[in-house]
């Protein structure tokens, strides 16, 4: 049972000439064994989508690999022919992709594509084949599956479409799954079930399973075993239980450190604490359609009554279509809400005009989620800095003074305001972005996301940033996030919606150890790795 | 200090200045840049330069050497009176006309009227299109009125504009400009939608920047990549159309030597003397291939979904 499905071997992958470094991979090996699942763990840049692509011998034309093997069952894959490739991939190895929607044929049944995978491969008849697509269907635990056999992908949630392409990988039994981030795009209650699926049926058929994270929850709900990758380098390579528990390389403890505890750290602030912004009855109905059209309304947020209080960082969790980001936009003034009004500093500041957007746009800022497109490409990070104070009419050289100093705030070097954003990194853009909030001096800093598109070790320095920052400027900040670790580690309080609806609010301890409603519950319960302890290995 | 720790950070440290290419610089590399605007630019010369390149009056009359073969020599004599010997390197037509001269200037026309289409163009285009993409009640009706301008066939319109004001330069480029008008609008329509909803228009707009700053500032720079690309296209079509208008008889007055004009009058004689038709339409294919391939190699240097940039790690 513990034969080596797949070995890698000293494998070494060239980059193009003018990329950053030299070797995608350089002398990596390791092995995955019959029934084990393997992590493959790694920041952004690290290199394991490119390990996963050489063994399916899929890498781009401009990447080859210059030494080193990759056997699967002995043979080895480097060396075979692309006829043989592609009869191996399907039978023998098989892959998942981190979003289910652009893997799939959107102009094909989920049946059919399944079932062209068995009529490739196999002489069976196709009402053998019907059967067998059906039952693998039920398999994996999708409801009614002469629906789903029938329905085309955009008619199935994400969860149901990655259930499909596990099905899909499956079907043939092969001997290595590669899981390339498979669970990423999934919200965290969906994200448990389909890592629970894996599993399952990884034991049932003793499949070998490369999986590809960058989350170590998910390591440490699956692993059997865990390679950390750092810039195409191995760095560790060993048992889950001892990479997790005893890292050995000081990259692998940095990395466990950075993951942020499930514990809440602050305490709430005192009951009589001043409020800064309340809600009432806030509501949001979306219209699509009319005119000639059918009309749809979605309610994207109902009744959400919020207060913030003067120095806290209020925390609203959710998973996607939680109506979280309409909440946070509507705060912002960015959409008028269609119901219930918003208080800031005791008056009412809904459907501003003229003058008074301004005002309450000195006072109020965001940072949003992506920093590769939340920085306008054709302006210097200067320009982009400078222009909330210039709007409001400070003058050219004091806004410069002031963009200097945030420069330093942010630990950035003021030389950079000279420069375009695309020569940064995705941690140093939303440096510069929380620089730019800063600029009109604001009271109340709404952060959708902020930190969701960034590694582990990035995430820990601007949350860490976000924390001093608010500490010696006395800000107030609402923190919008779908990462419960996250939330527990820099909010005071906790609002948790669902369906547009505030489910429950209190203090992070409160709703972190004694939640009261089942759906704070279940989200507690669903988060990667929920038992492990990490950051303090 | 451990070298993991110092690679962390690294994220902290400023870049050094961007190394790669400039956008000028990688145009100077795209092969389909260098032709054609190397074709181009060669053209335009020989146009603008025609008085120095040994041509005589395009509209000159001359009886005496009618319909003479490409390098066939004679005698030309000037209104004045005044003869020279002179070398008729593309023949003469059955008025005794110079091709030669005739086509260098012709090329005049034609490049102005390229040119200028594609500028009016553009200019009224981006003016309704950014109005159209930002004011949402304006963008229904504004619209339909384009649809409606689509829907009206460019040569019909010319034969009406001509028939209303007199055929002349300005008569032609109206007619090609309003056609190409809605094309222009809703390309930029488009692009100032998907814009519009970008992080960073939404960033600007939290701190406070006035619309028409937002516009001008924010969503008109990231428009122009696509809007110079649709431009050359637009001049080599315009370019064409000139040439099919004067062809037809409703472009310019047929005493205007233009590559159209040209060849209408030779089409008559075709089979006897085909060069009267053929080089003017070889400058004129030679053009629109130009034009059109340095818009191909506008289009894949500045439009990051052909070429890839260092916008993202």
């Amino acid at each position: 049972m513990n034969a080596p499905v797949l070995v890698i071997d000293a494998l070494t992958v060239k980059l193009p000439s003018g990329a950053d470094r030299e070797l995608a991979v350089r002398d990596v090996s390791f092995t995955v064994n019959a029934g084990e699942v393997r992590c493959l763990v790694g920041e952004s840049g690290s290199g394991k989508s490119i390990i996963a692509q050489t063994v399916m011998g899929l890498l781009p034309r401009n990447l080859r690999p210059t030494a080193g093997r990759v056997l699967l069952n002995g043979e080895d894959l480097l060396q075979t022919g692309a006829e043989r490739l592609r009869r191996l991939r399907g039978e023998k190895l098989a892959m998942i992709f981190q979003e289910p929607m652009t893997a799939l044929n959107p102009v094909m049944r989920c049946g059919a594509q399944i079932d062209e995978l068995l009529a490739q491969h196999t002489s069976m008849s196709s009402a053998q084949r019907r059967d067998r697509v059906l039952q693998m269907l039920e398999h994996v635990r999708l409801p009614d599956p002469p629906r789903i056999y029938s329905a085309y992908p955009h008619q199935l949630s994400g969860g149901q479409r990655q259930r499909i392409m596990i099905a899909m990988a499956l079907i043939l039994k092969p001997a290595l799954l590669i899981a390339d981030e498979p669970t990423t795009a999934l919200d965290v209650t969906t994200q448990a079930e389909i890592l629970k699926l894996i599993r399952e049926l990884q034991r049932e058929n003793g499949t070998a399973v490369l999986f590809i994270t960058h989350d170590f929850g998910v390591v440490a709900d699956i692993a059997d075993g865990v390679s950390v990758l750092r810039l195409g380098d191995l760095v560790e390579s060993g048992s889950a239980r001892e990479v997790l528990g005893n890292p050995q390389h000081a990259y692998t403890r940095i990395l466990l450190q950075a993951v942020p505890e499930l514990v809440s750290r602050k305490p709430a602030l005192p009951g009589d604490t001043a409020c800064v912004m309340r809600t009432r009855a806030l509501s949001k109905v979306f219209v699509t359609g009319g005119w000639l059209g059918g009309r749809r309304e979605v309610v994207a947020a109902k009744d959400v009554d919020i207060e913030v209080k003067r120095g806290e960082t209020l925390g609203i969790v959710g998973e996607s279509g939680s109506g979280k980001s309409t909440l946070a936009r509507m705060l912002a003034q960015l959409i008028e809400p269609s119901g219930g009004e918003i208080e800031l500093e005791g008056s009412t500041v809904s459907a501003l005009r003229g003058a008074a957007v301004q005002a309450f746009r000195r006072k109020v800022q965001v940072v949003f989620q992506d920093p590769y497109r939340s920085l306008n490409p054709r302006r210097t990070v200067g320009a982009a800095i400078t222009e909330g104070p210039l709007n409001f009419g400070t003058a050219r050289n004091e806004a410069w003074q002031r963009a200097q100093e945030l420069m330093q705030l942010v630990r950035l070097s003021p030389q950079v305001l000279q420069r375009y954003p695309h020569e940064f990194s995705g941690g140093q853009r939303q440096r510069i972005c929380i620089a730019r909030a800063l600029a009109v001096q604001p009271e109340l800093l709404i952060a959708d996301e902020a930190v969701s598109a960034l590694d582990v070790s990035v995430q820990a320095q601007i949350l860490e940033l976000l924390d001093e920052i608010q500490q010696r400027l006395k800000l107030t900040i609402v923190f919008i996030t779908h990462d419960l670790r996250v939330a527990a580690q820099i909010c005071n309080r906790i609002v948790v919606m669902q369906h547009g609806r505030v489910v429950e609010q209190g203090p992070v301890v409160q709703v972190f150890e004694q939640p009261r409603e089942a759906y704070t519950q279940a989200l507690i319960e669903a988060a990667p790795g929920k038992g492990f302890r990490f950051g303090v290995a | 200090m451990d070298p993991a720790l110092t690679e962390l950070d690294a994220e902290r440290a400023i870049p050094a200045p961007a190394v790669g290419p400039t956008a000028w610089r990688r145009l100077g590399k795209n092969w389909s840049v260098r032709i054609g605007g190397t074709v181009l630019a060669l053209l335009l010369l020989a146009s603008l330069a025609a008085p120095l390149l040994g041509t005589i009056d395009p509209s000159l009359i001359d009886p005496v050497n009618r319909d003479l073969l490409p390098g066939a020599t004679g005698e030309v004599m000037l209104l004045t009176g005044e003869t020279f010997p002179y070398k008729f390197w593309l023949g003469t037509d059955s008025y005794g006309r110079d091709i030669y001269s005739r086509v260098l200037y012709g090329g005049r026309v034609s490049l102005v009227v390229g040119v200028t289409v594609a500028l009016l163009s553009l200019f009224f285009g981006v003016l309704i299109g950014l109005a159209a993409g930002t004011i949402r009640w304006l963008d229904g009706v504004v619209m339909r009125v384009m649809d409606g301008l689509m829907a009206i066939p460019g040569i019909l319109l010319a034969i009406a504009l001509v028939a209303l004001w007199r055929a002349s330069i300005w008569t032609v480029i109206v007619a090609i400009t309003i056609p190409e008008i809605p094309r222009v609008v809703r390309l930029v329509r488009s692009l100032v939608l998907s814009i519009r909803e970008e992080p960073y228009v939404e960033a600007a707009r939290a701190l406070g920047t006035p619309t028409l700053a937002l516009m001008l500032r924010h969503i008109l720079p990231n428009t122009l990549a696509p809007l110079i690309v649709q431009g050359t296209y637009i001049c080599a079509s315009a370019i064409l159309v000139e040439a099919i208008l004067s062809f037809l008889g409703v472009g310019l007055p047929t005493d205007v030597p233009t590559w159209g004009n040209i060849m209408a009058e030779g089409r008559l004689q075709f089979q006897e003397f085909p060069h009267n038709v053929l080089f003017p339409g070889i400058f004129l294919a030679l053009t629109v291939l130009a034009v059109n391939m340095l818009g191909d190699g506008l289009r894949d240097t500045l439009d990051p979904r052909f070429a890839k940039r260092g916008d993202r790690p």
